[in-house]
């Protein structure tokens, strides 16, 4: 028998299809896989039984003709997504022991679509980080390793554990969040395709919310199709989220058999940041090259605010943050610390309840929205917002998408910058942009650094156009046809 | 001149009132869930995820509460802002599950307007309105509950209130509780509001400073949360004189929150450990924008009922009241619209005005009841007015009927058939009563006719009273001065 856990979710829809497998088979499989892949630390909470009872209702419906876009497809769902009856942690302590009694807008259309749920996957605490080692459920391990060096590496953040699981077969594809880069960074680090919808174009509803107008949910798979069949069922208008918009999805999938030929990638060129290894910049080179050759015409576009875009992050993520997490209490659910009053009873709880990322964000939040300060931080980071969302508009009237790196660097080793907050929020310099302008913006694994690690790069694209980011990105997929596996695979 | 003029050691002081109204919007659902929003059920048995704050969920606007606020914008003759923003007012407590309040704070939903405020001497004053904009309720905190721990009940947390800001117009204490009772009837008429405020659907807070006349604003303290009309005018007046000695006696005012004690008739010094709150506003970023269409605001504009102001006027045009009695009858909507049932029923306005006001009025007032659970309907009213018209009754009967009416919930016609109380115009029978008057005062008939005039009154009652007052008077008069020569 083929190596189930090795197959990409077109491929084992198809072996569905035909009967090769049941999805029990694929299912078990995964459980295994999952349970294997417990060194990695990429779940923090497994539904075995769950996910081989969704199993089998599905072979069920597959026996009736009944199935559906993605149906028995196992799937890793990150800890961010309330899921009714299973416990949801945002990978903090404050939530300890928190059991949504209701599901999220998306997972619950990932289940009407018939996929399987395998448990829930680790985070950087309430998706703050980079590198996942802010979750209170312990850091991730990357099943990639340098060639030539053992020493564990982090898969990024915040969707670490989504990557994990991913990149080591111990899931067939997962959800990811993308607030400031937290899909496509450790998408691009361990070597799978990971994609940022356009803001609004997939609910919010039941995710915890980080930082509400950056925040939004996206696919991490093995292979741009797969994100492709996978966008078409999370995505959706939801009455229960006023900012998601209501415009019919578009059949994804079918929008990759399209041509590229005559489409303009604008290349930016404030995106050259000074000390990016010389690796980034070939890899940079070898896409623009991969495009042309495919019939696109390279330009020179302009992003002259893209400069100010982390620092304009850093002010509004923590100050949705801040406002964001204040529900976190002690008063009606998760963790309580008791204390002899109520001030002390809050004090006590989000003192023990939130990791340090959390608690610095926060204070950076509550800063700079305080009077006196709200008008030089706030409202100027708002301001510049606006221009970078322009920036981009102009830049959109030149060309059809923005090809640029992911990350200004290969996967990094558990330990190193942590000491280091700046040099880690370094980590989003390409990929904050997208969230700030609300644009849809896609990680394809585009080749190895000389360490042998995997690089990503980054096709940012015009609000609700993901057809043509997703074209764009299977264009060089083929192109680079990465094929290299991490060094632990938990499938076989 | 309805001001309050202090009169202290060092001059006169005027007195200088703004307040701001939270009145809780009349809707079936909150202001951002679907849960209900009906006063006095069971504790936490109205909360959905969203009002508890539950992670991941997301505030979604309900258009019925929109709609309200534009209704009472418009009834205040205010400026409609076509595009509002929700903002976020940070700070922590126990019945505030998000963290934070949803409000509106630099783009209201409505702003500046005017309410036509009818003062007690019967002129009116323009008060200005800065303006309205819509928020959520927090919860309740109990703390009598359990010796030493805090029950939370969050039915109110997320309900919508208006919160209605006055300019600083008002000049004392009679003028605010003009003002609220004027406040309180627009949105009853609008039917946006119930006004309710000892189930706490209005409250209070005023703003309460004092200057010599001509002088700027002086330092104003805020009174929280007041729960009648009639103790914000007492709140009002005694921290008028409060600041006033206070400054005179070489003291400042503090800018402070104070509380009201209704009991001891005092202002307090709000003096908990609350923090010195900065409420870090800023938009909402789960809410867009609210976008108001010209056509909504037509629509809404279109549905507004007559409002006192104008029902007044045509009151007075119409049936030739008074400005007093229109004033009145216009002040709640069911009794303009109980009186106008009374006109069509009698015929006869300026009767049913007299018959509501003095005599309908004054029974209430005595059960204490509201005109709605009046025994006596406007159609039995209208009836019995139209007896005194055609003469079947007195208008002195007619308060006896009245009497027994509201008593019994009969109607006139029952009664005065029952009773015999159907006035006597039959001139042989009034002939009759008159000769056994004069017969048996023939004393009186020669002081008459010597010239004592006043007498004829005499005669006139006599009779009346032996036809047990159902003798028709004009007749009674009549005959008597044929009589009587």
């Amino acid at each position: 028998m083929t190596d189930l856990t090795g197959l990409t979710m077109a491929a084992a829809l198809d072996g569905l299809a035909k009967k090769d497998f049941s999805s029990a088979e694929l299912t078990a499989a995964y459980v295994t896989a999952m349970e294997k892949a417990r060194p990695l630390n990429a779940y923090i909470t497994e539904t075995p039984d769950q996910a081989l009872a969704m199993a089998k209702a599905s072979d069920a419906r597959r026996a009736k003709g009944e199935s559906r876009a993605m149906d028995g497809l196992p799937l890793g769902i990150k800890d961010l997504y309330c899921t009714k009856g299973v416990q949801t942690t945002a990978g903090s302590h404050i939530l300890g022991g928190f059991t949504p009694t209701y599901e999220s807008t998306v997972t619950q259309k990932l289940w009407d679509a018939g996929a399987v749920m395998l448990g829930k996957l680790n985070l950087d605490e309430f998706a703050m980080g980079s590198a996942n080692i802010t979750s209170y459920y312990g850091t991730v391990e990357s099943p990639w390793r340098k060639a030539g060096d053992n020493r564990p590496l982090v898969p990024g953040g915040s969707s670490g554990g989504s990557a994990a699981a991913v990149a080591a077969h111990a899931a067939i594809a997962a959800t990811g969040t993308d607030t400031g880069g937290s899909i496509r960074q450790p998408a691009s680090f361990t070597g799978i395709v990971g994609l940022k919808p356009t803001y609004g174009r997939c609910s919010r509803w039941g995710i915890v919310a980080f930082a509400s107008s950056l925040d939004q949910a996206g696919p991490m798979t093995r292979s741009v199709t797969d994100a492709a069949i996978m966008m078409g069922v999370m995505a959706g208008y939801d009455a229960k989220d006023s900012t998601s918009v209501d415009i019919a999805v578009p059949d994804y999938r079918a929008a990759l058999d399209g041509s590229v030929k005559g489409l303009r990638v604008g290349i930016p060129k404030e995106y050259r940041v000074d000390g990016m290894p010389a690796e980034i910049e070939r890899q940079w080179q070898q896409g623009i090259a991969w495009l042309k050759e495919a019939g696109m015409e390279p330009v020179e576009v302009s992003l002259p605010h893209t400069k100010h875009a982390l620092p304009t992050y850093y002010i509004i993520a923590p100050a949705e943050a801040s406002s964001n997490l204040a529900r976190y209490d002690g008063v009606r659910y998760g963790l309580r610390v008791e204390g002899d009053s109520l001030d002390k009873l809050y004090e006590n709880t989000r003192a023990a309840g939130f990791g340090a990322e959390v608690k610095r964000r926060v204070l950076i939040g509550t800063y700079v929205l305080s009077a006196g300060y709200y008008d030089a931080y706030y409202l100027k980071a708002q301001k510049i917002r606006t221009l970078i969302a322009d920036d981009f508009k102009k830049a959109y009237q030149q060309c059809d998408v923005i090809l640029t790196p992911t990350s200004p660097s290969a996967a990094f080793a558990l330990g190193e910058k942590m000491d280091d907050p700046v040099a880690m929020y370094m980590q989003d310099v390409f990929t904050v942009p997208a969230n700030l302008a609300g644009i849809p913006g896609l990680s394809v694994p585009s080749g190895l650094s000389s360490d042998g690690l995997p690089l990503g790069l980054q096709v940012l694209g015009k609000a609700f156009d993901e057809e043509t980011v997703l074209k764009v990105g299977r264009v060089i997929e083929k192109a680079a046809a990465f094929s290299t596996k991490p060094s632990f695979l938990a499938g076989e | 001149m309805s001001g309050l003029l202090i009169e202290g050691s060092t001059g006169t002081w005027e007195v200088v009132v703004g307040l701001e109204v939270h009145a809780q919007v009349t809707s079936n659902a909150k202001l951002f869930s679907g849960a209900s929003a009906e006063f006095g059920a069971e504790p936490n048995s109205q909360v959905s995820l969203v009002d508890a704050a539950m992670p991941g969920m997301l505030p979604v606007i309900n258009t019925v509460c929109v709609d309200q606020a534009v209704k009472t914008g418009l009834g205040l003759n205010a400026a409609i802002n076509r595009t509002s923003v929700f903002a976020r007012k940070n700070y922590f407590y126990a019945d505030l599950p998000q963290g934070y309040q949803i409000s509106q704070y630099e783009k209201p939903i409505v702003g500046e307007g005017v309410v036509l405020v009818d003062l007690p001497d019967g002129s009116t004053k323009e008060v200005g309105i800065e303006r309205l904009h819509l928020e959520q309720d927090a919860g309740k905190s109990l703390h009598d509950q359990h010796p030493s721990r805090s029950y939370i009940d969050l039915n109110r947390s997320g309900v919508a209130l208006m919160e209605i800001v006055s300019k600083p117009d008002l000049r004392s204490g009679d003028e605010a509780a003009a003002y609220l009772t004027k406040l309180r009837a627009i949105l009853r008429y609008l039917g946006t509001c119930d006004g309710n405020m000892e189930e706490g659907s209005m409250r209070c807070d005023a703003n309460v400073s004092v200057r010599k006349a001509g002088d700027p604003l002086g330092t104003r303290c805020e009174i929280k949360n007041v729960n009648s009309i009639r103790f914000v005018k007492q709140a009002i007046e005694y921290e008028a004189r409060r600041q006033v000695e206070v400054i005179e006696e070489g003291g400042t005012i503090v800018q402070e929150t104070r509380l009201f004690d209704s009991r001891q008739g005092v202002t307090r010094s709000m003096r908990s450990k609350e923090h010195a709150h900065d409420y870090r506003y800023f938009p909402d970023p789960d809410l867009l924008p609210l976008v108001l269409t010209e056509e909504r605001i037509e629509t809404i504009k279109a549905s507004l009922p007559e409002l006192p102001d104008a029902k007044k006027q045509r009151f007075m045009e119409a049936y030739g009241l008074s400005a007093y009695d229109a004033g009145v009858l216009v002040a709640e909507q069911e009794t303009s619209g109980f009186y106008e049932q009374v006109v069509t029923s009698s015929g006869d306005a300026k009767l049913a005005a007299n018959w509501v006001i003095t005599e309908l009025f004054g029974q209430l007032n005595t059960a204490g009841k509201p005109i709605a659970e009046s025994p006596v309907s406007a159609a039995a009213l209208g009836q019995m007015i139209a007896r005194i018209k055609d003469g079947t009754i007195s208008g002195r009967i007619a308060k006896d009927v009245f009497a027994e009416m509201f008593a019994t919930g009969k109607d006139a016609d029952a009664i005065i058939e029952e009773k015999g109380l159907r006035q006597v115009s039959d001139t042989g029978a009034i002939e009759k009563i008159i000769d056994d008057v004069i017969a048996a005062n023939q004393d009186k008939v020669a002081e008459y006719k010597a010239g004592k005039d006043k007498l004829f009154g005499f005669f006139v009652g006599q009779t009346m009273k032996a036809s047990q007052g159902k003798a028709n008077p004009g007749m009674v008069n009549e005959m008597l001065k044929a009589k009587l020569g």
